[in-house]
């Protein structure tokens, strides 16, 4: 980190927004994969207005900041959109995302929010993400050891 | 015209459980997300956690590149947060100490009394939670994102490339969802 990455109110900014966006998952049941299934189901169609809403909220607070003003105060990161360049990993890994999703109604940020709500059996989903994420490094690690892939895959 | 009482039968069809906890929940995801953003600059996404904490024990050079490494303490804080968040959400609304007509209590999974707090617990079975545990893992990572990376900062940065990976990933998972569901596996 950065000096300013270890700053108390950089570390106290990020704990206060890993809270609300926890306590958002909890209120919208998020945390719950029996939920997420339904909607996956198409049975309740509520998740939706979960990821419009954090997504209009966010889109307008990054459209306004990037409008004011030019960096973020802590950090004096220049503000800007999420923008992740397209290539067929973004294809691939969204399709292997969707299976995983779809079988199992867990995605990341909901399950650590899931643990939270006294929900100790995602602990073998939250495992099961953990092996995935280090069987993909592996496997890239490998690829880019024998040369096969180019550097720079994001 | 629409006839009101076919649009109120299609809505409540639709949304059977209402539509207001999750427009506050979502609202709470964006706050959030919009409190790090306006002071630090950073869209925080919830699957980095995941490889920037392996960078704590592995040498793989895939999980030493200098963005995990560099970020891997306050992804630790963050996801923290999400869990205490939600446990503040346990404490409050799941243990019935606030209550609001514009909270849904669960429907599904098991409610548990524990010395006053009121805990939940899933019903779907380890292999599924394990086996989809595991594609995600492999999925976010290599798609550079998940659902609040890609889905909520990249789609509220109207990112071609975030649009194009939920688009993917919502109609893979309700493709899944629907044959599971298809093939009997409950809950």
């Amino acid at each position: 980190m950065t000096n300013d990455e270890q700053s108390g109110a950089f570390v106290a900014l990020i704990f206060v927004g890993g809270i609300l966006f926890g306590f958002g998952l909890g209120f919208s049941h998020m945390a719950q994969p029996e939920v997420v299934l339904s909607f996956l189901q198409l049975v309740d169609l509520g998740l939706v207005f979960v990821m419009g809403g954090a997504a209009t909220v966010t889109a307008g607070t990054i459209f306004l900041a990037m409008r004011f003003r030019e960096n973020a105060p802590l950090t004096g990161r220049p503000y800007e959109r999420r923008l992740k360049s397209m290539d067929g990993n973004v294809l691939s890994g969204g399709s292997i995302f969707g299976v995983g999703w779809g079988l199992s109604g867990i995605c990341p940020g909901a399950a650590y929010a899931s643990l939270g709500v006294g929900n100790y059996p995602i602990l073998i989903g939250v495992a099961g993400m953990f092996i995935g994420a280090y069987l993909q490094a592996y496997w890239r690690s490998m690829r880019a050891e024998s040369g096969a892939a180019a550097v720079g895959a994001d | 015209m629409i006839d009101p009482l076919l649009a109120t039968l299609t809505f409540e069809t639709l949304f059977p459980n209402h539509i207001w906890h999750y427009l506050i929940g979502g609202i709470f995801i964006g706050l959030g997300v919009s409190v790090i953003y306006l002071g630090t600059g950073i869209t925080a996404g919830a699957s980095t956690f995941l490889e920037s904490t392996l960078s704590y024990t592995s040498r793989l050079p895939r999980l030493q590149q200098h963005r995990f490494v560099t970020s891997r303490d306050w992804r630790v804080v963050f996801t923290l947060g999400i869990v205490i968040g939600a446990g503040i959400y346990a404490l409050t609304f799941q243990s019935g100490l606030l209550t609001s007509s514009l909270h849904q209590p669960a429907t599904a999974g098991q409610l548990q009394d524990v010395g006053g707090v009121t805990i939940w617990t899933t019903e779907v079975s380890w292999w599924r939670l394990l086996g989809g545990g595991v594609l995600i893992g492999i999925g976010t990572r290599l798609g550079k994102g998940c659902t609040s990376g890609h889905g909520v900062c990249g789609v509220g940065s109207l990112s071609q490339t975030s649009i194009a990976n939920v688009a993917t990933f919502m109609v893979v998972a309700i493709g899944t969802a629907l044959l599971v569901g298809a093939a009997g596996v409950s809950p």
